[in-house]
């Protein structure tokens, strides 16, 4: 939510406020409802000129030119306007002109200040209600405003049927609203805070279901691709961030120092018999590293990076058994081995381990079974687990026995610190995979197989590339392939085409998928880039 | 240990006798864990005698005879005891243990108890089942025949029939034993003894391997005596809706039921806080965080001992006077090896410094500067404060007797309550207790006489002299309630007048009369039962007013008291989800810098990237668009940073700003508050709701 300010300097200032402040500031202007009170629209006029006055008198005429311009533009395509993207909050905006109207023409909030101007003019016009997140928007440098400008002017046009759809329900909610005209315009205003709050309380329930009620979610239709953003690998966010100013270092610091000072308090509870879980937004690696440096130098200690995405409870009880009881030998199951380790640490007390986890909700770890052979890990009382936990949810893996196997004692460290390590093995969408991985597998398996096979692979995958650019492109057809093969003397029959095209899928190298006509088309599931790069290698090779 | 505690006490200065404390803390923590061990087992061993006559009787026949034995088992019925033992399913595994400890000793050296996590199918049902009963078998057996067994039972195919087949060849072993050998063992188990094999947590197990183990060794009851015993968390019908009719006619049930964990949790509260053995206390605050788990959220005592131990840690960490809390003999030989440092911690607890202020001048003086003299000062205050206790928790139980026998119970039904509400505030000042005096006022006789007595049994058992006198007045009050119904000649003038009203005949002199009796019934003198009651009501409330002074008031009550419920109820109870939404929230909370600071629900923009993101986001329904997000993201950073809009448009600042929402996002990502979605390009799905 946001309120704007004009600078001196024109760079608009966006900030957040209380999301009560917003709804105070929408209910003040019509709270939701439409409201024919003339007096308190000038109210709402003067507000917002009050708002305008630090900006000089010729950056404000020439604002209001823009926007007058804007409006205009706005007028051309108002049939087509464009929804909110921010479900649940639009602005609507009445106009005298469209008197017939039952319903007004539902506009995004991002012509919250146009139709404020709007307003300075014809002083009819009504809000119902705005969204400050588009409104924060609309509202920044002019250069971005009108590279924005030609984008939702294009996307008018895109969006128009969506548009649409939500005119209609759109309309549906007015309907319901105007009956109510009369009702709430006095109300809102006077009302005392406590009532206020109510009607607020019932209006988020109210647009809560709104929001959930249809299936089907509106947001823009705009991609990353058209804003021509290169995705960005793991090596070049890093050395970007790199860039970025550090904020609150000092603030870090002392509360880091804070979590320090509780080191020595926690040795002392893991000797008793608890188990310590690190709780609080921010990376807390380097927390539990410090502690492990500091305190644990000189005693036996497992570290287990819980985010690492192959990680596994078998791994960690494996590393236990091999590097700390030193057992040579195979188990047939992680219980097996849990019930040795276990037998273990009880025949010998002077065997003493400290287990750090870094990260205990981790994907990998967060199974019930895994959970349930940590839990009776840390219930020995020579093994001291101190972990930390993320996730929001991450306390409903646990329930009363496994809790009490833990014996948990919770700590806040809220740190602050970026998730670096943490995120670098998430498959983040924004992040580009560098894809080495997918290229390598791609020629081992290609490596084991006879050349005839390699050329049908080498054969789909030009095919596949040449077709690159074609959005609508549906793959190659099975009986096109066949001849494409035989012409290149790749196999003699049907039937050995097939048989290859079944080593191919089971490696998760080719897909068929029955086009409408029924006819099967054969699609590479990898990446075009992986691909490029695999065929440019081939052709080294041979 | 004592290296730990150079570890832990690390970089602190010795002169707080950190040592010393966390000696202390040891040797507490393990007295009062053995008493509560002690504890579990008093209350557990009606449960355990019962169960224990149980299996004898169930295999009785066996001991006898043999023949008769097999003919009853003809029927092949499994004797099986449903043991109900409530939803505190964190306790039951400390109840299981001693059930099976004792099982061994005294009925049977084949007990096995089985979960069903380490049990999915039949098989593991089995192999579990025969790797402990082997394991059983190597416990009677050599060292060297352990070797031989551990192998063997990887080769043995875990099927019913080996399993009758090794019992076979176990009881025949013992038979065969040398005298000596055998003599020791039946002395303690029986000539066959049974195998026992405890289900710990019967509703989690699957029905079907429960029905399948349930038949099978139905067929083969014939060849050794099977005893089941269900562990039940819920209620014994469990146990017909898990089983079909065919397989539980199988079972021949007994119904056990276990001790409640209230009457649990009441006795130890009674046996650890409710005396002078242990000189640590909870304060009413902490006692209540205690009891608030307890009761809301768990029900488990074993959760209510591990706080108690918690507060124990802490205390003894956290107060460096906590050196003082142990055996007052010890702890006044303590007070005279203080170092000066902890005399100024001495000087500076709140309650001494009201004690001082309380002194005359010179004496004043003497307390702030000569450590000899405040060392003897010290020593009497910690006297004081025990023998405060020792009266505190005599009367309070004497009082409980008094509160316990009122309707609707004003001052609380258990005693822990009737603590609390003495420990936090001086309890006569309250209401509860205004309305308990009241009701106390209406007592009948023969109830407040039982009250009396039982008083009067309190005092006399408790240790402390100087309720010699109290115990000679209460004996007196109820030496003259008896007088009271021996003399009882009550002068019964309502007689008189009851004969006046059935003369008058006409409507005015009823009335007149029926006023008159009115009047004299509220003026009328009180009985001499009345009075009497009276008195001893009041001589409870001066005992009331004069022992129950709350905790607080006492001076040095912070070297035994742990009083810091918040830390307790952090580390116990804590809210991850709601220190999470903080921090996104607010983060002045925690990074006191004042561009941060704003209103409440607001958020500053120079805020760290993550709660702008997040913040963004929850304007959001259910679909995030990314392009949209990052826009919004772009406009925030930048209109803070107050760069000139046009330059906004170079690459490199627009990279780095891209490179920190992408960090963002997958930080709300690895939060849980996002994930991908293919729904639509470039679009996040929100987890959470709520928000605006």
């Amino acid at each position: 939510m946001s309120q704007l300010e004009l600078k001196r300097n024109k760079a608009l200032e966006a900030r957040f406020v209380a999301d009560e402040d917003v709804l105070k500031h929408i209910s003040d202007n019509g709270g939701v409802k439409v409201r024919k009170d003339r007096a308190q629209l000038e109210l709402n006029i003067k507000r917002f000129v009050k708002k305008l006055e630090n900006i000089s008198d010729d950056d404000e005429a020439q604002e209001i030119l823009e926007e007058q311009n804007y409006v205009a533009v706005l007028g051309a395509c108002a049939e087509a306007s464009e929804l909110a993207q921010t479900p649940g909050k639009n602005v609507t905006f009445e106009s005298s002109q469209y008197p017939e109207k039952p319903a007004s023409t539902p506009k995004s909030s991002k012509k919250y200040s146009a139709s404020n101007k709007a307003e300075l003019k014809s002083k009819k016009n009504e809000f119902v209600s705005t969204t400050p997140y588009r409104l924060r928007k609309r509202l920044t440098a002019p250069s971005l405003r009108s590279d924005s400008e030609s984008d939702y002017s294009a996307s008018c046009s895109e969006e128009e049927e969506e548009d649409k759809d939500h005119k209609e329900t759109s309309d549906v909610i007015l309907d319901q609203k105007t009956p109510s005209k009369t009702r709430a315009a006095p109300a809102s205003k006077k009302t005392p805070a406590k009532k206020l709050k109510e009607e607020m309380t019932s209006n988020l329930v109210e647009e809560y279901f709104e929001a959930h009620s249809s299936s089907k979610v509106r947001t823009s239709d705009r991609t990353l691709q058209k804003l021509q953003k290169r995705k960005l690998d793991q090596q070049t966010l890093l050395v970007l961030l790199n860039k970025a100013p550090p904020a609150f270092t000092a603030e870090l610091k002392e509360l880091n120092q804070q979590h320090e000072s509780l080191f020595s308090k926690w040795m002392l509870q893991l000797h008793l018999g608890f188990s310590i879980v690190l709780y609080g937004l921010g990376s807390k690696r380097d927390l539990l590293e410090k502690f492990r440096t500091s305190l644990l130098q000189d005693s036996v200690h497992l570290v287990v990076n819980g985010f690492f995405p192959s990680i596994t409870v078998r791994s960690i009880l494996n590393s236990i058994t091999e590097e700390v009881l030193d057992h040579m030998g195979t188990f047939r199951s992680p219980l097996d081995q849990l019930d040795l380790i276990m037998k273990r640490f009880k025949e010998d007390s002077s065997l003493e381990l400290y287990l750090l986890i870094h990260n205990l909700d981790s994907k990998m770890l967060r199974g019930d079974k895994s959970q349930q052979i940590l839990a009776q890990l840390a219930s020995l009382p020579n093994i001291h687990l101190i972990a930390s936990i993320d996730h929001i949810n991450a306390p409903l893996m646990w329930d009363q026995a496994k809790q009490s196997l833990y014996n948990w004692l919770w700590y806040e460290t809220t740190t602050f610190s970026p998730y670096l390590e943490e995120t670098s093995y998430e498959n983040s969408l924004l992040v580009q995979q560098s894809g080495s991985l997918a290229l390598s597998s791609l020629t081992h398996v290609l490596h084991s197989l006879t050349p005839n096979a390699r050329g049908i692979f080498r054969l789909l995958a030009r095919y596949h590339l040449e077709n690159k650019d074609n959005p609508s492109y549906p793959g190659l057809s099975f009986q096109d392939f066949y001849q494409r093969c035989r012409e290149a003397f790749l196999v003699n029959s049907e039937l050995t085409l097939r048989a290859q095209l079944t080593e191919f899928r089971d490696h998760k190298l080719i897909r068929t998928k029955r086009g409408t006509d029924g006819v099967e088309y054969l699609l590479i599931p990898v990446d075009n880039g992986t691909l490029t790069d695999f065929l440019e290698k081939e052709d080294e090779d041979i | 240990k004592m290296v730990l505690a150079q570890v832990v006490y690390q970089g602190k200065n010795d002169s707080e006798d950190s040592g010393l404390r966390f000696a202390t803390c040891q040797l507490l923590w393990k007295q009062i864990n053995s008493e509560t061990e002690k504890i579990q087992e008093e209350l557990n061993k009606q449960l355990f005698d019962n169960l224990i006559h149980f299996l004898r009787q169930s295999h009785s026949e066996l001991q006898t005879k043999k023949t008769e034995w097999m003919c009853r088992m003809k029927s092949s019925e499994i004797p099986t005891a449903a043991l109900v033992l409530g939803v505190n399913v964190t306790d039951h595994d400390m109840t299981f243990k001693s059930l099976s400890e004792v099982l061994q000793d005294n009925v049977t050296p084949y007990v096995v108890s089985l979960q069903a996590k380490e049990c999915p199918g039949i098989k593991h049902l089995l192999q579990k089942l025969m790797g402990q009963l082997m394991d059983c078998n190597v416990d009677v057996d050599s060292s060297e025949e352990e070797e031989c067994v551990n192998i063997s039972q990887k080769k043995i195919r875990c099927s019913m029939a080996s399993l009758s087949k090794w019992y076979e060849s176990v009881t025949k072993k013992t038979d065969s034993e040398t005298p000596s050998k055998k003599r020791t063992s039946s002395s303690r188990h029986w000539q066959s003894p049974p195998i026992v094999v405890i289900f710990k947590d019967m509703e989690s197990f699957t029905t079907k391997v429960l029905q399948d183990f349930i038949v099978i060794s139905s067929q083969h009851i014939r060849e050794f005596p099977l005893v089941l015993i269900f562990g039940i968390a819920t209620s014994p019908m469990i146990i017909h809706r898990l089983l079909p009719h065919s397989v539980s006619s199988l079972l021949c049930i007994e119904l056990f039921q276990s001790l409640s964990c209230k009457e649990h949790l009441a006795t130890v509260i009674d046996k650890l806080l409710l005396t002078t053995q242990f000189p640590f206390k909870l304060s009413e605050k902490v006692l209540q965080v205690l009891i608030n788990i307890f009761l809301y959220h768990d029900f488990s005592v074993q959760n209510f001992i591990k706080g108690f131990q918690l507060s124990i840690v802490e205390h003894f960490y956290s107060q460096p006077l906590s050196v003082l809390c142990c055996q007052l003999l010890e702890a006044k030989k303590r007070v005279n090896s203080l170092s000066h440092n902890q005399c100024e911690n001495i000087r500076s607890l709140p309650s001494f410094r009201r004690y001082v202020e309380s002194q005359v001048s010179e004496k004043q003086i003497a307390l702030l500067t000569e450590d000899s003299f405040l060392k003897e000062v010290t020593q009497t205050l910690l006297e004081d404060l025990h023998i405060y206790h020792e009266n505190y928790f005599t009367v309070l139980r004497c009082l409980h007797v008094f509160t316990t026998s009122l309707p609707k119970y004003p001052l609380g039904k258990q005693i822990r309550e009737l603590h609390c509400a003495c420990l936090g505030k001086s309890v006569w000042e309250t209401e509860e207790y205004e309305s308990a005096i009241q009701l106390l006022r209406m007592l009948a006789k023969d109830e407040l006489v039982a009250i009396l007595q039982k008083c009067a049994e309190i005092f006399i058992s408790s240790s402390g002299k100087q309720f010699s006198n109290t115990v000679e007045k209460l004996e007196e009050f109820l030496a003259r309630f008896q007088n009271l119904e021996e003399t009882s000649e009550v002068q019964d003038v309502s007689v008189s007048s009851q004969k006046e009203l059935q003369k008058t005949t006409d409507l005015y002199h009823l009335q007149k009369t029926l006023l008159a009796l009115k009047e004299s019934k509220r003026s009328k003198k009180l009985t001499k039962f009345e009075m009497l009651r009276f008195e001893v009501v009041d001589f409870i409330d001066s005992l009331v007013r004069s022992y129950l002074a709350p905790a607080e008031m006492q001076t040095l009550n912070e070297v035994v008291y742990f009083n810091t419920a918040n830390t307790l109820r952090e580390h116990l109870n804590a809210a991850p989800r709601i220190a999470l939404h903080t921090a996104l929230n607010n983060p002045y909370c925690y990074l006191k810098n004042q561009t941060l600071k704003s209103d409440v629900g607001c958020i500053s923009n120079t805020a760290p990237d993550i709660c702008i993101v997040y913040k963004l986001h929850l304007e959001c329904g259910r679909l995030i668009n990314l392009v949209d997000w990052l826009e919004a993201f772009s406009t925030v950073v930048t209109a803070v940073e107050g760069t000139d809009p046009d330059a906004v448009a170079t690459d490199q600042v627009d990279e780095i700003i891209h490179a920190r929402f992408i960090r963002a996002v997958s930080e709300l990502e690895l939060l849980g508050f996002i994930k991908p979605s293919k729904q639509k390009t470039d679009h996040v799905a929100r987890l959470t709701w709520g928000g605006c």
